[in-house]
């Protein structure tokens, strides 16, 4: 075809090459059938994170949950007692603030906050250049705590080993009803805050029952960060998937 | 809202697609959908109308196939479309099933262009 009197456009394609697309007017029409994965691109990425994790033996995981459910707060308590004993690191996701990131901050820690500037999840390429970031050497265990969203995390592998979703005794005992994708793409459920199932009423068995319904696949804990409630066994679930170094 | 990141993934592929096969408009789009992708198609169409403007999609259809979730129970040895909720008891021995077979799905499947 003939580009004498085309428009001529600038694109980017997903891999940031850019491309132009020729506009000289309609020619026939016909139909391509093709099969592109659309998340095709983090898909990759976080297959490199996971062969790249695997091969430094160490093990990553996912944290996900709705703001406020205590991600912060279980993986404070578990840098003071299990990360005394196996060498841990924090990649931390937040819209903005390094808040979380001082939080966390222990000696014995490498940390790093990710600012997602308003993105509502982490996605594998901000782990990627997160956990380059990061001194890994030595490290067992590198705990990802993704931003607050019940919803969008879920579409997003980051190359996780283990996906852990989190329900707080603070909401309510129907969540895992409610938003089944993310509690379907689990290996651990934790329900946090157990310290406060007395004083709010929660439902614990139903609650449990729920999780059940939508996530039988995962392994469920429950524990407080204040009292310490279950922790033991949540650490021991972290020991038994240690990679051999 | 990871619809709008999710559709510029998709106006990009369906413009390479365009692009590779020396068309220079693009007419129609068909996405299949998963009902446990994460992904809402109210937002994906909202999404596409704000990618596509200005470009050779500009007032292209999107069409969406949604994909059922199934899951198989390894028991009776078959699979099903669960019912409310997503709650993948087998219809048969009503255990409840991990193994879930179809329903994530996020595929770019058509492009018609001229």
């Amino acid at each position: 075809m003939k580009n004498s009197l085309s428009q001529i456009t600038e694109y980017r394609d997903a891999d940031g090459d850019s491309f132009r697309v020729i506009v000289p007017g309609a020619g026939p029409a016909r139909s391509v059938d093709l099969r592109v994965a659309l998340l095709d691109q983090n898909d990759r990425l976080a297959g490199r994170n996971r062969a790249d994790f695997q091969s430094r033996r160490i093990l990553a995981l996912n944290l996900v949950s709705s703001p406020g459910t205590g991600k912060t707060a279980l993986l404070e308590r578990t840098l003071n007692e299990f990360g005394r004993e196996v060498p841990c690191a924090v990649l931390v996701g937040d819209l903005e603030t390094d808040r979380d990131a001082q939080r966390l901050h222990r000696d014995y820690v490498p940390v790093a906050q990710i600012t997602t500037g308003g993105a509502c999840h982490l996605d594998a390429g901000m782990v990627a250049r997160g956990a380059e970031a990061l001194d890994l050497d030595g490290v067992r265990v590198l705990f990802i705590e993704n931003v607050g969203n019940l919803v969008c995390p879920a579409a997003f592998d980051l190359g996780e080993a283990i996906r852990v979703v989190l329900l707080s005794t603070t909401e309510g005992e129907d969540k895992p009803l409610k938003y089944p994708p993310i509690f379907k793409s689990a290996q651990v459920v934790i329900v946090t805050k157990a310290d406060l199932v007395g004083p709010l009423g929660f439902d614990l068995a139903a609650a449990l029952e729920n999780i059940r319904l939508i996530a039988p696949q995962a392994r469920v804990l429950t524990v407080s960060s204040r009292t310490g409630q279950g922790m033991a066994a949540w650490y021991d679930l972290l020991r038994s998937e240690l990679l051999s170094p | 809202m990871h619809e709008l990141g999710i559709m510029e993934s998709t106006l990009a592929a369906a413009l390479a697609a365009a692009r590779d096969n020396g068309a220079h408009r693009v007419h129609r789009i068909v996405l299949r959908v998963g009902a446990l992708s994460g992904a809402e198609p109210d937002a994906l169409r909202f999404a596409f109308a704000a990618v596509t403007a200005g470009t050779p999609a500009d007032g292209a259809v999107l069409e969406i196939d949604a994909v059922p979730a199934r899951a198989r129970c390894p028991d009776c040895a078959i699979e099903f479309v669960p019912g409310a909720g997503f709650i993948t008891a087998c219809p048969q021995c009503r255990r409840l099933c991990a193994d879930l077979r179809s329903g994530r799905e996020l595929e770019l499947t058509r492009v018609e262009m001229s």
